[in-house]
This record gives C-alpha cells, structure tokens and sequence, in this order.
C-alpha cells in the first residue's frame, strides 16, 4: 500500500462529525484490502475484523476516530453572505481568509472574508475576530446561495495537501486521519504475522463532538482489550515544553488512570524489544480521547492510548511526520500479534 | 487562461523575474520594442498610425509576500512581510518558499494550548513563523537562505456566478489587459509599461514614467472591493459586480478630471458597466506617474477585488471583461 498517497486520500475525503457516511464507505474499501469481514454500524462506524487463529482467542479493538471538525451553515443574508457555526473546538483566529467547501445541493467553494484591515479600529487589530462575526462569501447573490445552500449544510475547511522537508506532511483533518492511517499499516503489518487473537479494527465517528462513536463501537465490539489511536500535540516553537512531542521521534505512549496499568508497561516493552521509537504521554487525567470512554464501557475494558504527534492540531495546516504513523503501525503490530496466553496475564489487574 | 497562469506565478515585490519572462513571451510578437530597464521594469513599445501623442499603460507586475529574515532553533523560517499585508489572516496559511516554490505553512499554537488571554487576542507579527518541515536549523539556512522570498500558496479557483478566486489578482489583472492592449494598433505611440515593486512604495512606475515622458497615462489596477458584511455602506470602496472601477483620489493620485470624466462618458454611451471608487483609500502608480517629470495627465481603470493583499482575492469576471473593454474604448478614444 503506497502509504503516503493513501493518508493524502484520507485527509481529502470529507467527515465532519455527524456526517461520516461517505467518508466510512471510503474508509470501508480501504479496509476490505485487509481484513476477513467489514461492515458499517449505524452510527456509520467501520468495523474491520482480522480473525486470529487461537482456539481460545482474545478480542482486541484496536480505534481510532475518522471524522473532522467542520462547520454548519446558521444564517444566509440579504446579500447572500453566510453565518456560520462551529463542529469540533476552533481557533476563529485562523479562519480569515481561509477556504472552505459548502457541502449543499452540490459542493461550493468559499472564502471566509476578512474586513479590510483599514476600515478595523484600533481595538479590533488586537482583538481576535469571533465566530459569529466572520461570513462566507461564495461569490453569488442571496437567491442563488438560497437556491444552492440551506441552514445547516455542513462546511469544511479546504486545503491542498503539501508534502513538506524531512518526511513530513501537512492538511487539514490529520487529527485523526494520522490515526486511521495506523490502523491500516497495522492491518498490513499483521498479514504477514499469525496472531492468535481476533482483532477488531473501528474507524469511529462523532469523536470531535464528544466520542459518540467511540462509546458505541466500544459497546458492541465485547473487546477483552483496546488500544485507542489519537493525535498529541506536536512540537511548535510557541507551545510549553511540557506538553507537546516531537514530530519524528515516534508515537506516544500514555500514562495515567485512564489507561491500564500492565498493558502500557507491556506496550513499552513491546517497543523497547522492537526498537521502536516511542515517547511518554503523561495523562492525570481525562486523556480528552474515546480512551476516556472505552475504559469503562461494559464492565470496563483494559485501555491502551497510542497518540501521533500533530502540529497546529484542527487548523488547515496540521502537519505529522510520516515515520511517526509507521511508527505506531508497527508497535501496534506487535502488540496485537501477542499470545493470547500472555495477553490473559497483563489483563488481570 | 492568460490570468490563471499570471496568477500561477510567483512575483513578489523586487522579485518580478517570473512575471516578466512570462510577460515577455507574452507581447513579443505585438510589440515593435521591448526593454527591460534597471529597476526591472519591462516597457513594451507599439508605434502608433500618426505619430505626436505618446500614452503609457501601466500595470505593475509584483505582488504582496514575504522575505526569510531569520530561523528558530528548530529549523522554523523567521519572516517579514513584503508590502502591506493584515497579519491577521496569516496563520494557519499556507505558502511557498523560493524559486524552487518549497511548500511550507504559517503555524500557530492549536487553540487548546492557549490560555484566555491568547484566545481573546491576535498573534503578534513577531511570534509568527514558516514550517517547512525541517528540524535543524543548519538546514533551513541551505533549503531558505535570508532574503529568500515567499509567496502565498493558492489556487486559481473559479467560483459563484462569475468570480475568480486567486492571490496576486493585484495587480495581474492589470497585467492581462496590458497584453490584451498590446494586440491592437492605436493613433499614437503606446508605451506599455509592466511595472516593479508597486507595493513597497511605486517605486517602478516613477523610473518608468520618466523614462518614457508620456502625455497622457491609463494605470489599470486591482482595487480594493470593501462591500463586505459589518462595514457600514458608506466605507464600500467598490461594488463586487458594479463594473470598472474609476478613481478621482486616493491617498497617492488626483487624477484629471478631464480625462476620467471622458472615460466615464465612454463607458455610458457604450454599455459598459463603471463605477467611480467611492472611497479614497489605498493608493496606486498612477500616483508616480501623474508628478513624473512636468507633470502627466493620469487616470486609473481598475477591477474591484475583495480580500486583496491576501492569498483568496476574489473578483468578478464581468468586471473584469468591463475593465478591459473600458481600457481598450478608452485608447481607441484618446485623440478626441
């Protein structure tokens, strides 16, 4: 599978949470590339199922959501220009004169204006334009838009994906496109592999809004273990040393209440065994991914969080290194490829 | 299309090599001379029926970026805007860097990071950064040595009913009609003139304009179109849709009341849809152009273009096509 162009695939198909189904159908084909049976649940999650060959097998769901943050259309006025809100947390800041794509009777491309900066008042230089103050401009008049675009067609932000220096690669959606990206280079990694446990691989949906996806594929899955794959801030000159991980120094391994105690250890030993590179992910809390949620889903699962480093997280221009995805495709491999034997011993508590 | 590939190409200001090679090409078999002059001016010359008159058409070439002004310590671009440029919209911007066009994109710290001041506020011009995706420094300096300029990265998109979406609209629009001009004959000597460094102070145009001593001078521009939501009607510089844009001031021309007048009165008798520049913001050439030796009469044509200075200007092709044919009606009218 020629990686690259499949992540650029990824990250150019549209899923704003809520309205996945296109994206899960794309996802779905990928999917069928690798694994023994694919389906699509009701909440458009996709469940890819690679059978092992124990005879008393485990089941281990191995997720990572699909969907992207986005916009809604709230108002059109007299002049055709519209009002818009927001899916998924957004910096407005970044919005001026930024691209999107109107998803109405068919897709229409538009631009979120900016007043020109010599009509600003001075407090307006500095303050940061809000939401509800910025308008999209399709270049048509308002009974064209009302012919074309209705109240609540969804909006997604648009940008050319750019291959950058030093295997890196920036667009919009890479939270977590990156992270269905190491679902399927860990399908590729265990064909060569026989593993004893059934894997479930889940693209969800709905994460961006609250891991509603994630909540019901983790439910009906009945896994005895899960590795949840997300996106961690990367390393930007502006942000605290402390909180961020470098791009190209592998995926991050996190730990805390939220993820269970053994299977990390075994998750960072199965790196250290493998020499792959992987950075530690200190989470005291809510970890702020479908993690949270899986943990205590049923009667609770044993959780492991795997996190892809992610520049200028949910702008146009999220930028991940490459090695970083295969990275983690490859410590996923390994630890979903464990004897069921030594499995049942890290899940006791 | 003549003005996707203008717009394709990247020419910012005291950078315009691209821009005139293509322009170049472009009017070598209409025009009976060509030069390029020291500043990088390109002058194309059309001898006219009957001598006497001599009318210079100007457009300028260059276009609003960015020059490579230092690195951070993890191999990020220091950078410094090229012309005025609202440093509002750059982050989350993408561009590209050099003229081996090197795609990088304007970071910033993800809104989760910031704490409520930073929310509340923009980022400071200063913090601003390129990441072109290398982690050392020693590369950056080899891959965008200092002084490397960069440009806005973006597509030539039609859009809406009639409207184009690029960067640079400012001023290759202008330079599209320059050629189209050149194509045709005229009653009196017709310098073109594709202008440098406009949007660091007009600075091409005046070299031009000296050199060429023209009586009389039509400056076609990209102009700025502020009819947008939250401005009070009475700062809309121009109407989207409203036709070609005539100036009677801005904040570097008066032009002659004579002469735009008559343009004005041409456009009406012959359909063609115009407006006058309501407000007397921004500035152009014709500004250099009108003072230049002993004095030039001056008028700008100009095609509205909202969200100019900015990589998603857009205008509308009907004014555009009104521009043109304006300009063309215009220089087949001048001896009267």
């Amino acid at each position: 599978m020629d990686f690259g162009s499949v992540l650029k695939d990824l990250c150019s198909q549209t899923g704003v949470s809520g309205s996945e189904k296109e994206l899960s159908v794309f996802i779905s084909h990928l999917f069928e590339i690798f694994c023994d049976s694919v389906e699509i649940d009701p909440f458009f999650n996709v469940i890819g199922i690679k059978r092992g060959f124990g005879s008393s097998k485990k089941r281990i769901l191995v997720m990572a959501h699909a969907d992207e943050i986005g916009f809604l259309v709230k108002s059109i006025d007299d002049r055709g220009f519209i009002r818009f809100t927001n899916i998924g947390g957004m910096d407005s800041k970044i919005l001026l004169a930024q691209e999107v794509v109107i998803h109405g009777r068919e897709r229409l491309p538009g631009i979120i204006g900016a007043k020109p900066p010599h009509l600003l008042k001075p407090e307006e230089t500095k303050k940061a334009v809000k939401l509800d103050e910025l308008a999209i401009d399709t270049g048509m008049d308002a009974v064209q838009v009302k012919k074309l675009i209705s109240i609540g067609d969804l909006i997604t932000l648009k940008t050319v994906p750019l291959e950058l220096q030093g295997g890196k690669f920036s667009s919009k959606a890479l939270d977590n496109r990156s992270g269905v990206a190491v679902l399927l280079r860990t399908m590729e990694n265990i064909c060569s592999v026989k593993h004893e446990n059934d894997v479930y691989f889940i693209a969800n949906t709905q994460e961006e809004v609250g891991s509603r996806g994630a909540i019901i594929a983790s439910y009906n899955a009945l896994p005895d273990a899960a590795v949840v794959i997300d996106a961690c801030h990367g390393d930007m000159p502006d942000a605290p040393k402390d909180e961020i991980f470098t791009l190209g120094k592998g995926p991050a391994v996190a730990i805390g209440p939220n993820l269970h105690r053994k299977m990390t250890n075994r998750l960072i030993e199965t790196a250290k065994e493998g020499n792959i590179p992987y950075q530690t992910d200190v989470e005291p809390g809510d970890t702020g991914t479908d993690a949270w949620f899986t943990q205590v889903s049923r009667s609770g699962i044993p959780t492991v969080l795997i996190s892809v480093p992610v520049r200028y997280m949910h702008t146009p221009v999220e930028t991940v290194s490459l090695s970083d995805i295969k990275n983690a495709g490859r410590l996923v491999a390994e630890f979903v490829s464990l004897s069921t034997e030594e499995l049942e011993g890290i899940l006791c508590c | 299309m003549l003005l996707k590939k203008l717009t394709d190409l990247n020419g910012v200001s005291g950078n315009e090599d691209e821009v005139r090679e293509f322009i170049k090409r472009e009017v070598e078999g209409y025009a009976d001379k060509i030069r390029v002059d020291s500043i990088g001016n390109l002058i194309a010359f059309k001898k006219g029926k009957a001598s006497g008159l001599k009318v210079m058409l100007s457009a300028h070439m260059d276009e609003v970026g960015f020059m490579v002004t230092g690195y951070g310590e993890n191999g990020t671009l220091k950078f410094h805007n090229v012309g005025g440029i609202d440093t509002r919209i750059l982050p989350g911007k993408q561009v590209l860097v050099g003229g081996r066009r090197l795609p990088g994109v304007i970071g910033c710290k993800p809104v989760h990071m910031q704490n409520a001041e930073e929310r509340k506020n923009n980022i400071k011009e200063k913090s601003l950064y390129i990441d072109i995706g290398t982690d050392k420094k020693e590369e950056a300096e080899k891959l965008a040595p200092l002084g490397e300029y960069v440009a806005f990265n973006s597509e030539y998109t039609e859009m809406g009913t009639d409207c184009i979406k690029a960067k640079a609209l400012d001023d290759r629009v202008g330079c599209a009609i320059l050629i189209e001009a050149l194509k045709g004959r005229y009653g009196f000597d017709l310098y073109a003139c594709f202008t440098v460094q406009e949007e660091v102070g007009l600075r091409g145009s005046e070299v031009a304009a000296y050199a060429v001593k023209p009586d009389m001078a039509l400056i076609i521009e990209g102009t700025t179109c502020s009819d947008v939501p939250d401005v009070e009607k009475q700062e809309y510089s121009t109407l989207l849709g409203g036709g070609a844009a005539l100036t009677i001031m801005d904040r570097t021309s008066y032009v002659d009341q004579r002469l735009v007048n008559h343009i004005y009165d041409l456009a009406r008798d012959n359909n063609i849809k115009v407006q006058f520049k309501q407000t007397t913001s921004g500035g152009n050439d014709a500004g250099k152009i009108q003072r230049s030796g002993s004095g030039v009469r001056a008028a700008s044509i100009s095609v509205p273009c909202r969200y100019i200075h900015s990589p998603v200007s857009m205008m509308s092709m009907s004014d555009y096509e009104s521009c043109k044919a304006l300009t063309l009606l215009a220089l087949n009218n001048l001896n009267k």
